[in-house]
């Protein structure tokens, strides 16, 4: 399935674009998604940590998505 | 006891924030305290100056998880009113960046449950500050 994926901070810079597109096996889950994007952007695995969120909430690496789904890249945050 | 969902007040905005109106959302009669965070741009990081900030926001997340930020202090502290205002785009130094307020009945609750907001802000709402300096930038806490 076809899914898009927000992106911010220093990771929209590292995958070069604030909205990303990937193709994932149905029935991905959240860890493996991650897995992927760490594999297209190995910069990723150099953050202090990297989160994903699904439809705005922190997801667990199970999570099951679907293409409806609203993914986000979460590098460290550093609001305040 | 169900908190009162009028006494949560959450905010992100890409224009000055208001520290008065901020205050004013969290005070009333039966407030006997009330405790006032600003976090505001500062010149310098680990002695190299800055020029200016830059803070980006996943809006609909970042209001979000303020909200549950405030949710937990009421679970917590027996508090009347809380405010959390942040900014996001272009800041310069001594802008305020982010404005927290917490009404409460004794000041304890209100001191303890203010400091909690930002701890926890800092840790978990997706809001991310970028610092320019006179030769480059970096995004903060990025990397280890």
């Amino acid at each position: 399935m076809h899914i898009k994926i927000l992106s911010f901070g220093v990771a929209k810079e590292i995958c070069g674009g604030s909205v990303l597109q990937l193709e994932v096996p149905d029935n991905a889950t959240a860890g493996e998604v991650k897995q992927l994007l760490t594999e297209q952007y190995p910069r990723l695995g150099g953050l202090a940590s990297f989160l994903l969120a699904v439809n705005e909430e922190f997801a667990e690496p199970d999570t099951l998505l679907t293409p409806n789904d609203e993914l986000a890249i979460i590098p460290p945050v550093s609001g305040g | 006891m169900k908190h009162n969902e009028m006494a949560i007040h959450i905010k992100i905005s890409d224009t000055p924030l208001d520290i008065m109106a901020c205050i004013g959302q969290v005070t009333g009669p039966a407030c006997g305290g009330v405790d006032v965070f600003i976090g505001t741009v500062r010149d310098a990081t680990k002695g190299k100056p800055v020029l200016r900030l830059e803070f980006e926001a996943y809006e609909n997340m970042a209001l979000r998880e303020m909200r549950k930020i405030a949710e937990q202090i009421f679970e917590r502290w027996p508090v009347q009113a809380v405010a959390i205002h942040h900014r996001t785009g272009i800041l310069q130094i001594g802008d305020v960046a982010v404005v927290i307020a917490v009404g409460a009945a004794h000041r304890g609750a209100a001191f303890e449950a203010c400091r909690f907001a930002i701890d926890t802000l800092k840790q978990t709402v997706p809001i991310w500050k970028k610092e320019v300096f006179e030769d480059g930038e970096v995004w903060v806490a990025a990397h280890p």
